[in-house]
């Protein structure tokens, strides 16, 4: 790829809170292609601001540009190494100060460009950084384990002709992906309920779909918690347990994540959390679900 | 069980190791559901049609829980239309839009006064026809 002559581009990680450890912190830290990442600041001196920080790279406009971008996003190496390389900046600034993460590519022709976006949305930014300020994110997900094959338990009889014992094993089988269903249902409540008495919020992300995923079985449940750090291991503990007794599922914990899922208010993007809609969010997602809702039915019999 | 929020906006520890456990490990398919489809969408400068980012997402949902495996096996699966690629869900799809199809033809045929040709062909009868096409000819 030749980098263009031309200036350098203003990719943006996350906004965060002002602290005096972060820009220490980000010294040395490698950031999208290798750049060095630093901070832009804005609002000083405004009430409500003052101490929101943007975290950026500076990279490569042919990279970066709206054709290199697009042209790169279907490549999978760059994309993957793009990813975890905003994903790292946005761990080591979380790590340190509260922060809200950006979507992938958020990017500025220069400073002073992605400065006034910055003063544009301080305060809204100010308090969702207020509001996410010493929590975390966990990652739930439950699979139905393909147990198709795993059980011929009792041979088929051997008076069934091969038709009967065929559908006999078909309906097992069916029987068995059912019960697996069933307890995958169960390790939802029991998730649910972990949530109800830890976390105070809900993000719902589509279950992974994966053909090549053979031996992680099918996902069925995949959520995002947001939880108190203090309450983080009681969390996760609870979590990790939920298919505990639990025959043909598997329940997988990931965390703790800077609260990426949380980021945005979740019911109200439209009017941009007030206090009211915050709360009711909150109670929304801490206890308004019955536990039912994030489990999908045997999605193809 | 309420323990104090110990850890209040400006009261991290500054040397204490991470409180992030996630680093390089972490399984890509999760990273990217998060910062593909996570995170706080903000217009840059440069406007990267955000359907582009939707499409990319979905296509890695539908292809791989586990993309770093898909890798593993050298699949090239931005060349394959992910609905394509799945052997027995395309089977259903394709029967699916066979049926479809063959409906809307015998529609057509019935009101054009054409006898309407079989509308659930069995496999059986099928193979009895492919015969019958090879002593035909």
């Amino acid at each position: 790829m030749t980098t263009s002559t031309s200036e350098p581009v203003t990719y943006a990680y996350a906004v965060a809170r002002a602290h005096p450890d972060l820009a220490p912190s980000l010294t040395g830290l490698v950031g999208v292609s290798g750049a060095p990442v630093h901070l832009i600041s804005e609002g000083a001196g405004e009430e409500g601001g003052g101490d929101v920080v943007l975290v950026v790279s500076p990279v490569s406009a042919a990279d970066f540009g709206e054709e290199g971008l697009r042209r790169h996003l279907e490549d999978l190496d760059w994309l993957e190494a793009v990813a975890r390389a905003h994903h790292a900046v946005v761990e080591a600034v979380a790590a340190r100060t509260p922060a809200l993460p950006l979507r992938l590519a958020t990017v500025y022709l220069d400073d002073a460009s992605a400065r006034g976006m910055l003063r544009s949305a301080v305060r809204l930014f100010s308090e969702r950084l207020d509001h996410l300020a010493g929590q975390v994110e966990w990652g739930v997900k439950i699979y139905v384990e393909a147990t198709a094959e795993a059980a011929p338990e009792s041979a088929p009889a051997a008076d069934l002709t091969p038709g009967r014992a065929y559908l006999s094993a078909r309906r097992r089988r069916r029987n068995d992906l059912e019960a697996s269903y069933r307890a995958a249902q169960e390790a939802a409540d029991r998730v649910g309920d972990v949530a109800r008495a830890y976390a105070t919020d809900r993000a719902a992300h589509r279950p992974q779909q994966g053909v090549l995923a053979g031996d992680a079985g099918e996902n069925v449940f995949n959520d995002a918690f947001r939880v108190p750090r203090g309450r983080s291991e009681a969390f996760r503990a609870g979590a990790a347990g939920a298919g505990h007794g639990l025959a043909g599922v598997r329940v997988e914990v990931t965390g703790p994540w800077a609260p990426y899922s949380f980021a945005v208010p979740q019911e109200d993007e439209g009017t941009r959390g007030t206090d009211d809609a915050r709360s009711a969010a909150d109670t929304a997602g801490a206890d308004g679900s019955d536990g039912s809702d994030g489990v999908v039915r045997g999605a193809t019999p | 069980m309420s323990e104090p929020l110990s850890n209040r906006m400006g009261s991290y520890p500054s040397r204490a190791a991470p409180p992030y456990a996630q680093g390089s490990s972490a399984n890509l398919a999760d990273i990217l559901e998060r910062v593909l489809d996570k995170g706080i969408v903000i217009a840059g400068d440069i406007r990267i049609d955000l359907l582009d980012i939707e499409l990319l997402t979905i296509k890695i949902r539908l292809l791989v829980a586990s993309v770093d495996k898909a890798r593993e096996m050298g699949i090239d699966w931005w060349e394959h239309d992910p609905s394509l690629s799945s052997g027995a869900r395309d089977d259903r799809s394709l029967a699916e839009q066979n049926r479809r199809l063959r409906a809307e033809l015998n529609a057509l045929r019935r009101d054009r006064g054409i006898p309407e040709v079989d509308a659930e062909p069995h496999g059986t009868t099928r193979r009895r026809a492919d015969q019958d096409d090879d002593e035909h000819e």
